[in-house]
């Protein structure tokens, strides 16, 4: 099957079961999306399809061919990052990292989507991005510079 | 391990028959629970029926001044639809209320009612539980049951509905449009979610092959009012405890016309028909709510650990009742 990953056509044989997860990690190495519940509930496994953020662990890989599919290794533009995982790197919005790549790609659609005017509405739409660390209040500052960068509440 | 094998759907009675063409076919839409029941080994489906390319995405108006809604509509898009938000602001709210927004995002409406319970015991795949095998019995009934239900139970299942947006949608009176190999039908929203009785395993009068394509909201200038609040252990991502949705008319000081509807207490998406009955004609005041919610949940039947939700709801009820009496609308 066909996957649009990035930019960039992949052609790809799995079995219907596969999840985007799984598609990505174990049969394209594009090991940015993270595993960590495989049941939906954590967010580190955040990726954009057709422009919206959803969880490739929930998401058939067969089910998303012929749609666009945006991972973290899609951001940068070459040795440019991306203005949020500059913001993540600049205000520590991290420790172990494992939840980031997730945190990042709910990130950057919140402000985009119209729901980062305050902290309130940031700790409500990125609720389904857990972070074992408690980041929070560094990933919310992070957050809080890109929206005001990009010349407010977008 | 079972098999698994799938097809895209061109059209909706393309997707009947390839559903109807094998019995252990499940619809496909967001795939939030169905996927993740596969996974678990609860659900026993063998075929996906991919509908996501049907022509389902709408909200429409209908004649009555109400809303058509698709079935497969994105919970995210219907909860900032401007004619849902200014016509039933509960359903924008409960909707906004559930989950997180990427699951909003994934998850339709059609699948939203679908949804299987929370149920831990469900979920497992091997305490008894009557939902996953019928006569095995009911872990939950004195197990850990602090989320379940209190209202609708049986000897055989306590397990709570989970769905926010539904508890708003009942209150409205909705009603379900289904399209199956029999032709269509509306079912009566309050009439798609079973009581467990004696068999819990059933949970919806919808047959095999038979497709949810939308969702009719009737017109009820009522609804404008309407409130939705929820009550849960977390601020954000977490099920209800308790949720209300309610609206309230007030005519020459007394109660004209009320909805509620209650979540996180019963085994479905949980109508208040006694409140309301109780409430029409009464003064509308806290004292009035307040014997209106008793009335409700008089026949509450609760176990070790969720004793609590009768009071709970009560509040709620009452709270609910107040904001909407007030024009408050969270």
């Amino acid at each position: 099957m066909p996957l649009q990953i990035n930019g960039r056509q992949h052609v790809v044989v799995l079995e219907p079961r596969v999840s985007l997860l799984d598609a990505l990690r174990e049969h394209l190495d594009l090991t940015g999306s993270k595993k960590g519940c495989d049941q939906g509930t954590c967010g580190s496994c955040t990726v954009w399809i057709d422009g919206r953020r959803v969880l490739a662990c929930l998401t058939l890989a067969v089910a998303a061919s012929g749609h666009e599919i945006v991972t973290i290794e899609g951001l940068a533009d070459g040795d440019q990052l991306h203005p949020m995982q500059r913001a993540f790197i600049e205000y520590d919005a991290f420790q172990c990292g494992y939840c980031t790549s997730g945190q990042i790609m709910s990130a950057i659609k919140v402000i985009e989507e119209g729901n980062a005017g305050t902290d309130e509405d940031i700790g409500e739409f990125m609720s389904g991005n857990i972070c074992r660390c408690a980041a929070y209040p560094n990933i919310r500052a992070a957050i809080r510079h890109v929206r005001d960068e990009a010349g407010g509440r977008s | 391990m079972r098999p698994l094998t799938y097809s895209r759907a061109a059209d909706v009675q393309d997707a009947i028959a390839l559903a109807t063409a094998n019995p252990a076919s499940a619809f496909l839409a967001g795939g939030t629970t169905e996927v993740d029941l596969i996974r678990a080994g609860i659900s026993r489906s063998e075929h996906l029926v991919d509908i996501n390319e049907l022509p389902l995405r709408g909200v429409e108006d209908l004649p009555d001044g109400g809303l058509h809604i698709g079935a497969l509509a994105r919970m995210s898009d219907v909860a900032r639809t401007p004619r849902v938000v200014e016509r039933y602001p509960a359903i924008s709210r409960a909707l906004l209320l559930g989950a997180s927004e990427q699951l909003r995002n994934m998850a339709s409406m059609g699948g939203n009612l679908r949804q299987r319970t929370r149920c831990a015991y469900l979920r497992d795949g091997v305490s008894p539980c009557n939902k996953r095998e019928p006569g095995s019995g009911c872990a939950a009934l004195d197990g850990f049951n602090r989320g379940h239900a209190i209202l609708g139970t049986s000897e055989h299942c306590i397990a709570t509905h989970p769905s926010d947006v539904a508890v708003a949608l009942v209150a409205f009176d909705a009603v379900i449009r289904t399209v199956g190999p029999e032709g269509e039908r509306a079912i009566p929203f309050d009439d798609f979610f079973l009581l467990p009785g004696d068999t819990p395993q059933l949970e919806h009068p919808i047959a095999p092959g038979e497709l949810i394509v939308g969702i009719d909201v009737p017109g009820a200038p009522i609804a404008r009012g309407s409130v939705y609040l929820k009550f849960r252990d977390r601020q954000s991502y977490e099920f209800a405890l308790v949720s209300v949705a309610a609206a309230i008319e007030v005519d020459d000081n007394v109660v004209a016309g009320v909805r509620i509807a209650m979540g996180g207490i019963g085994t479905k998406p949980w109508r208040a028909r006694r409140a309301e009955t109780a409430l029409v004609g009464s003064p509308p005041n806290e004292t009035s709510f307040r014997h209106a919610a008793a009335v409700e949940l008089a026949e509450a039947v609760v176990r070790e650990h969720n004793a609590f939700k009768v009071e709970l709801a009560q509040r709620a009820m009452v709270r609910g009742l107040v904001h909407s009496l007030n024009g408050r609308q969270s």
